[in-house]
């Protein structure tokens, strides 16, 4: 072997390699933060090792970020994965509408999201806002959308939801699209219903396209920040301070580095444990849906 | 085929060398790159007499918030130039973001900006790192000062609020001078002169005259003409800004204070039964009286509203008001008036403020000729140029508060000069300073909102006072 042919693999390894480095480098340096007490009033910190995660796991504050961050991510991503889907199926049928609509449904996928946030606050101002203006014939002119709790988080889920379904309806549309035609022709040979068709052969060679999506949307929106930002600065309260939020306010509002990194170390390795039980969940399903169609 | 594999094992090996190489550097150069520091001042370089060509062909890079202050400084900008020769390059930000630039740059340690807009409370956020030139030394070298900038013609209280020993707890006045004041804004009620004619209303003199007022208004304005209009609009989002204008003032004039301090310790006070009594009122006002959505009224909102008829009263600062009611601002221009707003129990108009102040990099390479940029934005020439010819209000220089000129520009609004000139000497900062500053206001106006809400505002308040009591003691 000539020594050109030998270090071909060497040289084409080096993009790959320079992009770990730019990635882990970073990575590296903010893991290695958070094992100092680094702030802006501790420019030259003392090392205290695991101290910071100690305090972040032992605050209140923390487990009130992860749990709105969960139900801020399973809300979200489960909502857009059922209106999705149920789009997804109502534009397979290709009409004219259908590929109208579909163009339309891409729009707010073009709107940055804290565009879209920033609309939406406006949209839900109670007294000059357009969906008050709308409710209002049917008496229910005066609900004041983020001031509550509830209403804020349901808000900003609302928000994501109508930023990133037209996500989750194309990936299942294409899906949908490449599904093998035989099994549905044999179906409707032996006379199969469309609940029928539906349950035991699209559901399950779908799920794949699904899940790809649900990943997506389901680690997306554990990091949301944009969206919540702009719509309620994670309040009332700390009713939306996802952690994200709260990595943010550490780190650059409040300026104690190592501690607002320690925050999204923790959050890393949440949105890392879920996307690698997710993908392993994706192999499975990729593999049933592969019987299916085989059938 | 070994020989292969060793060698594939050594190139990674070897690579990954190279690639920790970095993180180690970095690790080994600490944090926030030179620490190198020196005890004197550069100021004590420029010797000689005051010359402001001393700096002739130098750029000084400035970094500034969108605000009608800064349009006026930037409109006069060529007048420097001429008397100095020094260029000045400016990059200008929206509020909302521009402290993030600021900080993340300051911290960063570089000097990208040599001079930068900053307010007194981000004195004690930047003081303490080191990250803010003292300018106590530049305004005491006559060689690098001209006697026309007349350090006495400040009104004293402003100086002061940028002055800190950077030590926790101890008062404003003493110590470096971290910042130069620039433009500032009272807290005071202004009101739709309208409304209250309508209504046969008058100014509150007292807190519960005032939570009476927003309460009548949001109830009778809108039957007599007054289309949506609520009582009294006040800040309420998630941020430290809710705090300080209003709230602050109305707590100020009650004797109530955010810390107290005993031999340096600070230990929260704003869950002291008198607070917690206060902030339970604010919170009733804002229900009963306030804007619908509240918990995202910043002070863009609220002086819209003021603008657009939509709110009978602001207390807020007076700037907001003001650039409501000149004259083709807004709907409600000319029908604005203002009011130092309620005393307190014994009388009080203890005012907080807001100071725009003009600081300078530490780490600046162009000291000299940032600091000729600061003396003639700070100056008597353009703060009067830009009160007269812009909209630069709310002078830091008495010789412009009582100049002819500003106050011809001033009189058609309804008592805002009286209003000013009531409340000047008694507005200053009205927190104790502190480093953790900015974590303490964002979670007071989320205890704000809690209480708002419907929360108990003293477990609310306690809760407050338990974390922050970790953080600042």
């Amino acid at each position: 072997m000539g020594w050109r042919l030998a270090l071909r693999p060497y040289v084409l390894i080096v993009p790959a390699l320079l992009l770990t480095c730019g990635i882990l480098y970073p990575f590296g340096l903010g893991l290695y933060y958070t094992l100092f007490d680094f702030s802006a009033s501790k420019p030259q910190p003392d090392m205290v090792r695991f101290e910071n995660y100690e305090t972040v796991f032992t605050q209140e504050a923390f487990w009130n970020s992860a749990w709105v961050t969960v139900l801020y991510a399973v809300g979200a991503a489960a909502v857009e994965t059922v209106l999705g889907v149920t789009v997804a199926l109502l534009l397979h049928r290709s009409t004219i509408v259908g590929r109208v609509l579909e163009k339309i449904l891409i729009l707010p996928l073009m709107i940055a999201p804290v565009i879209a946030a920033i609309i939406w606050k406006l949209m839900l101002q109670p007294s000059v806002g357009v969906i008050n203006y709308l409710l209002r014939p049917f008496g229910l002119g005066g609900v004041q959308w983020t001031d509550t709790p509830t209403g804020a988080l349901l808000s900003s889920i609302a928000v994501d939801v109508w930023v990133y379904t037209p996500f989750v309806a194309i990936l299942a549309l294409a899906g949908l699209r490449s599904l093998p035609t035989s099994p549905f022709e044999a179906a409707a040979v032996d006379g199969a219903g469309w609940w029928y068709t539906f349950r035991r052969l699209t559901l399950p060679m779908l799920w794949p396209y699904v899940l790809v999506a649900v990943i997506f949307r389901f680690m997306d929106s554990l990091k949301v920040f944009d969206i919540i930002y702009a719509l309620t600065e994670g309040g009332p309260g700390d009713s939306t301070v996802v952690l994200q939020i709260r990595a943010y306010l550490e780190a650059i509002r409040f300026q104690r580095y190592s501690f607002g990194i320690s925050y999204t170390i923790v959050l890393w390795a949440v949105v890392y444990l879920a996307a690698m039980v997710l993908v392993k969940h994706l192999g499975k399903i990729q593999r049933k849906a592969a019987e299916v169609s085989a059938k | 085929m070994d020989m292969h594999v060793h060698d594939r094992r050594r190139f990674l090996a070897l690579t990954a060398a190279a690639a920790a190489t970095p993180l180690l550097a970095a690790c080994g150069a600490g944090f926030g790159g030179d620490d190198s520091k020196s005890d004197g001042s550069a100021a004590d370089d420029v010797t000689g007499s005051f010359d402001w060509k001393r700096e002739k062909g130098t750029t000084v890079k400035a970094l500034l918030n969108k605000h009608p202050y800064t349009d006026a400084l930037i409109a006069d900008l060529k007048s420097f130039t001429e008397k100095t020769g020094i260029k000045v390059e400016y990059d200008v930000f929206p509020e909302d973001n521009y402290f993030d630039k600021l900080t993340v740059d300051l911290s960063s340690g570089r000097a990208s900006y040599d001079v930068f807009m900053l307010g007194a409370y981000m004195v004690w956020q930047y003081g303490p790192p080191g990250w803010l030139e003292d300018l106590g030394p530049w305004m005491r070298n006559s060689s690098a000062t001209g006697s026309e900038w007349d350090q006495a013609d400040f009104f004293p209280n402003l100086l002061q609020a940028d002055q800190w020993s950077l030590k926790a707890g101890a008062p404003l006045g003493q110590g470096g001078q971290y910042a130069l004041p620039w433009g500032w804004e009272t807290n005071v009620v202004a009101y739709n002169t309208d409304v209250f004619k309508k209504l046969g209303l008058k100014p509150a003199e007292t807190f519960d005259e005032l939570r009476e007022l927003a309460r009548t208004i949001k109830r009778k304005a809108p039957g007599a003409g007054f289309d949506g209009m609520y009582g009294i609009a006040v800040r309420g989002s998630r941020s430290w800004a809710t705090i300080h204008p209003g709230f602050m003032t109305m707590y100020a004039r009650n004797g109530l204070k955010d810390f107290t301090v005993e031999g340096g310790k600070l230990t929260p006070a704003m869950n002291s039964p008198e607070a917690v009594a206060f902030t339970e009122d604010w919170a009733g006002m804002v229900k009963q009286g306030g804007p619908p959505s509240w918990t995202s009224y910043t002070w863009y909102q609220c002086s819209s509203d003021l603008g657009a008829k939509k709110a009978g009263m602001l207390f807020d600062a007076d700037t907001a008001a003001y650039f409501q009611a000149v004259e083709g601002a807004s709907p409600a221009s000319g029908k604005i008036a203002f009011h130092p707003g309620p005393k307190g129990p014994d009388g009080s108009l203890a005012t907080n403020m807001w100071i725009w102040s003009l600081g300078m990099n530490a780490k600046s390479k162009k000291k000299s000729a940032s600091w000729l940029f600061l003396q003639w934005a700070t100056g008597k020439e353009h703060l009067l140029k830009s009160a007269i010819t812009h909209n630069h209000i709310d002078p830091v220089r008495r010789s412009i508060a009582d100049d002819g000129a500003y106050k011809d520009k001033m009189k058609h609004l309804p008592g805002f000069i009286e209003t000013f000139e009531t409340v000047v000497d008694q507005t200053k900062i009205q927190f104790t300073p502190q480093a953790q500053f900015f974590d303490a206001t964002t979670s007071w106006a989320s205890a704000l909102q809690e209480i708002y809400g419907g929360q108990g505002a003293k477990s609310v308040l306690d809760g407050l006072a338990g974390d922050l009591a970790d953080k600042v003691g």
